[in-house]
């Protein structure tokens, strides 16, 4: 198996108040090459922190983080790292630093050194990557989060890098611009085999992920395919989490001597579910 | 209120001004002012008159949008003029009362002097008008980068990143400022009435909320810059490249034709 990133023994420590919080705990996870991998957990689960040391944003006070071989806490291959592992956070407004898109997503690329042609070609391809084309000399202030948030990814596909990760990229969003990103995620994960790292506490975005992670108080407590994570509904409740809706029904049918496969998450799929019990009936 | 507030009133259009480099309309601009301070005699400031007329019209741009320009200096414009009405002794006496009297003189003066100030403020609308922000920027920072030969190697490219900064979170701060408003008026704040001293305090609840989300903006843009590699400018490349084109050449003649007359004219009268 080849891994993009391997944490290994990572425990991060920070100091307010002069009292020492830990917000990860000894953790160890490996993300594979080319998936797409989910962190649900509520605020303070440690979820953020673990994003930040994934670029080296943050240093891990104990332990080690490898980005393609590269130790996150070597200064001299800083930039190496954040051009293999971009991040896009959760306000669009404040990740854009030209007062026109495609300045704004030239902007990684100028910083790399890039020859002027190729910064051109990465530009227009990355926003065509997040279906953005149309608005190459529109000034992001006139776009809607969703879109924004979008020239934000653009921004960062631009630099080319293996991995991205996502800080709640979908929290100041409404649902249309909360679907408008997540699909453009799958899409970059599948066609350009981006390696993609969703930090969320939204669970529908988890459906068609590869894996999904469960955190709370800077330890993974649930690591698994959708399906599986979402089958523990007790668990997830006592984190502080919302089960998708269509499993809450599947367990609670379950639960009532229904014979339901609990393993399913969308609509479509419930609903076929539940017409083959009816029909049984 | 805050809507009306406009920031690089850039006027989107075709022209042969548009099309100029950044770098060569700046210069031109400062060749301009320059010399409609150096036209001496109405014949020089006639000449600057048409030239500054003819550049208004090739830019494509309304001549309304010139005109409300000058409506927000009107005040200055005036005052400058009666000054200057009363600043010459010379030339036949119009009218005369107390100790003050009016010259021919003096009103030449004050017509002149108002004459010159709507010049400059016409070609400088003109720069504004027909360039972006953000190529405005670039101009600037290119006519700039020699400094980085005196030791100001970095300053350059500070200044202009700030500038871009700025320009870009103008718009989003207004929107910010128009929030908090909202949410200090639903909570009982009275901004429109009272003395100017209570309005001004009135302000506070606005600015100090204002502030705070300004620096907490800056730290996430910081990080968010830091992720796209941004390392100070160090060994950075530009996707757009300044590059002088036809439009150019004709500006630089018509600037070089303008400078003889100007001279020229001052000389002969």
């Amino acid at each position: 198996m080849d891994n993009i990133i391997e944490i290994k023994n990572v425990t991060y420590e920070y100091t307010e108040d002069e009292a020492t919080h830990i917000a990860v705990k000894n953790l160890s996870l490996n993300i594979e090459r080319g998936s797409f991998t989910v962190i649900l957990g509520h605020n303070g689960s440690g979820k953020s922190t673990l994003a930040k040391m994934l670029n080296g944003l943050n240093k891990p006070t104990l332990g080690t983080i490898l980005v393609d071989g590269i130790n996150t806490l070597a200064e001299e291959t800083e930039i190496e790292v954040k051009r293999r592992v971009g991040m896009v956070f959760q306000n669009p407004d404040n990740q854009l630093i030209a007062s026109i898109v495609e300045e704004d997503v030239a902007f990684g690329p100028e910083n790399l050194g890039l020859p002027p042609k190729e910064i051109r070609q990465r530009v227009d391809s990355a926003l065509k990557a997040v279906g953005m084309e149309e608005f190459v000399s529109s000034t992001p202030h006139r776009l809607s989060g969703g879109q924004k948030q979008r020239i934000a990814i653009a921004g960062i596909i631009a630099m080319e890098p293996e991995c991205l990760v996502l800080d709640e990229p979908t929290a100041m969003l409404d649902p249309k611009g909360r679907r408008e990103i997540v699909d453009t995620l799958h899409k970059l994960n599948k066609e350009k085999g981006i390696t993609v790292i969703l930090i969320t506490h939204y669970m529908e975005e988890a459906e068609n992920a590869d894996r999904v992670l469960v955190m709370n108080d800077g330890e993974i407590i649930s690591d698994g395919k959708p399906h599986e994570v979402f089958q523990n509904v007790e668990m997830l409740k006592s984190v502080g989490l919302d089960v998708p809706q269509t499993t809450e029904l599947l367990y609670a049918l379950q639960k009532n001597g229904f014979k339901v496969n609990t393993n399913v998450i969308s609509v479509t799929d419930t609903a076929r579910e539940i017409k083959k019990v009816l029909e049984g009936v | 209120m805050l809507k009306d507030i406009t920031f690089g009133q850039y006027y989107d259009a075709t022209s042969v001004v548009h099309k100029c480099d950044p770098r060569v309309k700046i210069l031109l601009m400062i060749a301009f002012i320059v010399l409609i301070f150096v036209s001496q005699n109405m014949f020089s400031l006639a000449f600057a008159c048409v030239s500054v007329i003819f550049v208004l019209l090739i830019s494509r741009v309304p001549i309304k949008l010139f005109l409300k320009n000058l409506k927000a200096i009107w005040v200055v414009l005036a005052f400058t003029a009666v000054i200057n009405l009363f600043y010459s002794n010379t030339g036949k006496v119009l009218v005369s009362f107390w100790i003050v009297e009016i010259t021919t003189g003096g009103v030449y003066r004050a017509v002149f002097m108002a004459l010159r100030i709507i010049l400059l403020i016409f070609i400088s609308s003109v720069l504004t008008y027909t360039t972006t922000p953000n190529s405005l920027t670039d101009g600037i920072e290119s006519l700039l980068s020699p400094l980085k030969y005196i030791g100001l190697k970095n300053a350059v490219h500070i200044f202009a990143m700030m500038m871009t900064i700025a320009l870009r979170f103008i718009p989003t701060l207004i929107e910010e400022a128009e929030k908090i408003m909202n949410a200090q008026k639903a909570r009982g704040a009275d901004l429109e009435n009272g003395s100017l001293v209570e309005r001004v305090k009135a302000l506070i609840p606005i600015l100090i909320p204002l502030l705070i989300s300004s620096v907490r903006r800056a730290y996430e843009l910081a990080e968010a810059m830091e992720c796209r590699c941004y390392n100070g400018g160090v060994g950075k490349t530009r996707m757009k490249q300044l590059t002088l084109s036809v439009s150019d050449l004709y500006a630089i003649i018509f600037i070089a034709v303008f400078t003889c007359g100007i001279i020229g004219l001052n000389i002969i009268f």
